[in-house]
Order: structure tokens, then C-alpha cells, then sequence
């Protein structure tokens, strides 16, 4: 049934991809993944996990060797957090349309300039268009659990693509929680080895990543939207048999106290936990407020979300970045798109907090709430507010 | 343009869009794409080779006579043989005369 300790949520993610029997581990440390590697080297030194261990001079690197080794067969991870993922970017592109399917944590971090490691969602949002799988975990459990399913996902020969799994630098990667680590089996029942759909061999030459001239490239771009689009059905059949083996549930989209809610906050990672306290501590003053917390980010999970935001009013989306000169923040573009010109459609607020490191607290939620309603009765000037900046 | 067999819809593209056939990059005929050809004076020509070793399409290949000729249905015309021939026994002249 597992076992429950007390844990650096980094450690039980570098425990969770030995649970995973990786075979090919190519990383830079990054502050603040370094811990996860530091303690997969580690693994691997002692002979706990045999796998090899591939120190590299860069993140382009760590992510063209991971493409190399997983061509080859072998189940490969990674992980990098801003700057590392930033350098990684040209790289990032070519697993997803090649079917590569590797798994990588992000320990999410603010990008320079100003200089800064500390946590926000600008590492990804820059890379949220690589055509990857991207899940975000709320707490060190999910964290653990995200990986293992992220492994179970990518390498389905129906899915065949490469999966992120977003934690938040600091906040879930250097802090230590109660955490149920997996027993050896019950994973091994959850993850058959990877029984790749093609795989390099001498034997049966293939060429993966030729080039694609014009009469090819736009359905080659196809095929990887398609399959990815395709691999939802995939990522909650995952779920639905973790919850079997594991007896923890997940799904794309998750509500809390939104029944009714006049009201709706929506969180990605691990402010969602914040948002869960301040969503009770605004209900006990009478105010009619729910929660919406996206798990699944890529594939977007549209009718799950318009679902789970029911017939609430109001919308007040979070942001964890600000994308200088775009009409408003990532998830909230997202939002205002899956809603459009919908029947009964909610208003929806965007907001843009918790960059670099600045806390997202229970009164700043408030704030937000609080703005949100009045924006419901007199319109905003501005598509998106920046909170809790100082103006002087 | 140059005749492929690549011309399908997105569902019948190969997984990944791998390439199973191994030296099918020989049916790519990339010698359309080029504005010059190379001219060999035999005059000047010692065999060395060099044009040979030098040529990034290796689309040179060598005559039962010892000299060696560029294959015009992959020579895209970058001029590197010519550019590298010690004895300037290569000459580059526009496609149009």
C-alpha cells in the first residue's frame, strides 16, 4: 500500500522515477530542479536503479540526448526549470511531432531579467506551445503521482509523445511534506516497460527527424495535433487506473466548494492550495466563492473546464505570468476563447499575480474576488489587472 | 519542383514521419534547385579527387578515364569543387547560357 513519510517533495520525484525503472537519465542542474538529478545520480551510483546517467555541458544537451535515447528505446527522463528549459527550447520541438515519448519535470521559475529564481509560471508559458503533455501539480503528492502517470501516458503506443509535469520551484520542489511513497509493485502493475512503436536498430534502418518540405509540413504538423488531441482519452483511462491501483483520484479539472458559487477563482499549481483556504475563510464571511484548479493544461481540457465552472457568473482567472504587450495572461486567453459567444457564458476577470517569488496569499485572494464582483457590475478599462504591485 | 512520393494526406504520413527505406534520400532530385553548373577542364585536371572529397551532396563519382564527374539530377551548384580544385581545373558557368 505504500509508505507514508516525511520527504523533500525533489527527493520523492527522483524516488518516483526509480519506482519508474528510467533507463536513460541525460540532465544540467538548475536551480530549483538540482535536487531531483542530485539525488538520481545518486540513486544510480549506488546501484539502486540501473539506468545510465548522462552528465551533460547544457540543457540543449540534456534535451538531444533524451531524444536520442528515447529514439533508441530506452524510457528517458529529465528535468530543468527556467533559464534550463529557455536553453532547451530549440530542442523542445522536435519529441512531440517525432513521437519521442520522454518525461520531464519543470520546477517552474521566474525568467531574467531582473535575475530571479524564484517561482512563477513564465519558464512554461514560454514553451507552452512545444506540443508536449503538460500536467501542473498542486502538492508533493501529486508531484509523485503526476510522474508516474506521466511516464504510463507518454509511452502508450496510442500517445507515443513527450509529458511535462509542472511543480513549483521552491514552493513543491525544496519543501518537505507527508508523502506516500509507492511500493515497487504496485508500480510495476501500473507500468509495463516501454515497448516502443519504432525504435533505432541496425538491424531495420529508420531515419527519424528528416526534413519536411511544404508538400509535407503542414500534415506532419497535423498528425502531431491530431495525436495529441487524441491523447486525452488516454490520460484519463491513466487516471482512472491509477485511482484503482493507488487509490488516489485525479482529473483534468478539479472544483472545490464551486457548487453554486456566484463566484469562481481559477488556479493552476500550487497556489490552488492558498486559493482552497481563502475560498473557506470567504465563505465563513458569507460570500458565495468556489474554485476552479486546472490539472491538465496541454491537451486543454475545454468541456471539462466549462463543465466544472457550472453556471457561476463570474470568472477571476490567475495568471502566474505577464506577457508583456499580449491582451491578458495565458490562462486567461485561453478562457475567454473556450467561452466565447457561449450561451450563458461567464464574465471573466483576468489576473496577473505571484510573479518571481511575490507570495499569493488568502487576502490577496480577497482582493481578487472582491474586484472580480465589481468588475461584474461596472466593466474594467483594462482586459487584465496586475496584483498586488506597488504603484508608489 | 523535385518528384517525391511524400504527396499524402496527414493520416497516411508514416508514425513520426520516420523514414523506413533506408538511402531514399537518392530519390530526392535536388538538382533543380541549382543556378550554376561546374565546368571540368581536362586540360588542367591532375585526378587528384579533391572535388570528390569535397563535394557535400557526394555527387561526384569517378569515370573508367580516372576523371571525375558531378551527377547534374543532385548537383545543386554550391561551387565548393570548383572553389577547392588546386589546379582551377573547375569552372562555374550560369545555367542560363
Amino acid at each position: 500500500m505504500g509508505k507514508r513519510v516525511g520527504i523533500e517533495v525533489s527527493i520523492a520525484i527522483a524516488e518516483a522515477v526509480k519506482l519508474a525503472r528510467a533507463e536513460v537519465i541525460a540532465a544540467y542542474p538548475i536551480t530549483p530542479q538540482t535536487h531531483i538529478v542530485e539525488h538520481l545520480s545518486e540513486i544510480i551510483a549506488n546501484g539502486e536503479l540501473d539506468a545510465e546517467f548522462i552528465t551533460v555541458e547544457s540543457e540543449h544537451a540534456a534535451m538531444s540526448c533524451c531524444c536520442g535515447s528515447s529514439a533508441a528505446g530506452a524510457r528517458t527522463y529529465t528535468a530543468t526549470s527556467s533559464q534550463g528549459l529557455a536553453l532547451m527550447s530549440e530542442i523542445l520541438y522536435h519529441p512531440g511531432p517525432m513521437r519521442l515519448p520522454i518525461v520531464m519535470t519543470v520546477a517552474n521559475r521566474a525568467l531574467a531579467a531582473p535575475i530571479s529564481i524564484w517561482n512563477d509560471h513564465q519558464d512554461i508559458m514560454a514553451q507552452r506551445d512545444i506540443g508536449w503533455i503538460q500536467t501542473f501539480a498542486e502538492n508533493g503528492q501529486e508531484a509523485v503521482d503526476l510522474t508516474l502517470h506521466a511516464f504510463r501516458v507518454a509511452e502508450d503506443r496510442k500517445v507515443s509523445l513527450p509529458v511535462i509535469v509542472n511543480i513549483d520551484g521552491f514552493t513543491l520542489s525544496h519543501v518537505i511534506e507527508p508523502i506516500v511513497i509507492p511500493d515497487q509493485e504496485e508500480v510495476d502493475a501500473y507500468l509495463p516497460a516501454f515497448k516502443p512503436r519504432v525504435r533505432l536498430d541496425v538491424k531495420k534502418p529508420v531515419t527519424m527527424g528528416p526534413v519536411g518540405i511544404p508538400e509535407v509540413y503542414t500534415e506532419a504538423k497535423m498528425a502531431h495535433n491530431e495525436a495529441i488531441k487524441a491523447s486525452k482519452r488516454v490520460i484519463l483511462q491513466g487516471w482512472k487506473e491509477f485511482a484503482e491501483i493507488f487509490g488516489r483520484e485525479y482529473n483534468p479539472v478539479e472544483t472545490y466548494r464551486s457548487e453554486d458559487a456566484e463566484v469562481l477563482l481559477v488556479t493552476m499549481g500550487s497556489i490552488s492550495e492558498t486559493a482552497m483556504t481563502a475560498v473557506d475563510a470567504m465563505r465563513d464571511k458569507g460570500t458565495s466563492v468556489g474554485l476552479v484548479r486546472i490539472r491538465l493544461w496541454r491537451p486543454f481540457p475545454g468541456p471539462e473546464f466549462r463543465k466544472a465552472a457550472g453556471k457561476a457568473s463570474v470568472l477571476a482567472v490567475i495568471d502566474r505570468c505577464l506577457p508583456p504587450g499580449a491582451v491578458c495572461g495565458p490562462v486567461g486567453a485561453e478562457l475567454r476563447s473556450i467561452f466565447y459567444k457561449m450561451p450563458g457564458a461567464p464574465k471573466i476577470f483576468s489576473f496577473v499575480a505571484g510573479l518571481g517569488g511575490r507570495d499569493v496569499t488568502v487576502e490577496l485572494f480577497e482582493e481578487i474576488v472582491d474586484k472580480a464582483r465589481a468588475y461584474a457590475k461596472k466593466r474594467p478599462t483594462e482586459l487584465y489587472e496586475v496584483i498586488g504591485v506597488r504603484e508608489r | 519542383m523535385a518528384q517525391i512520393d511524400a504527396i499524402v494526406g496527414w493520416k497516411d504520413l508514416p508514425f513520426g514521419c520516420h523514414v523506413y527505406e533506408p538511402g531514399s534520400t537518392a530519390k530526392f532530385r535536388t538538382g533543380d534547385w541549382r543556378s550554376q553548373r561546374p565546368v571540368l577542364d581536362k586540360e588542367k585536371c591532375i585526378r587528384c579527387g579533391m572535388c570528390w572529397v569535397f563535394c557535400p551532396d557526394m555527387c561526384y563519382s569517378q569515370t573508367e578515364e580516372g576523371y571525375f564527374e558531378a551527377n547534374m539530377e543532385y548537383c545543386k551548384g554550391c561551387g565548393i569543387c570548383a572553389h577547392e580544385c588546386p589546379k582551377d581545373a573547375i569552372t562555374m558557368v550560369p545555367e542560363e547560357d
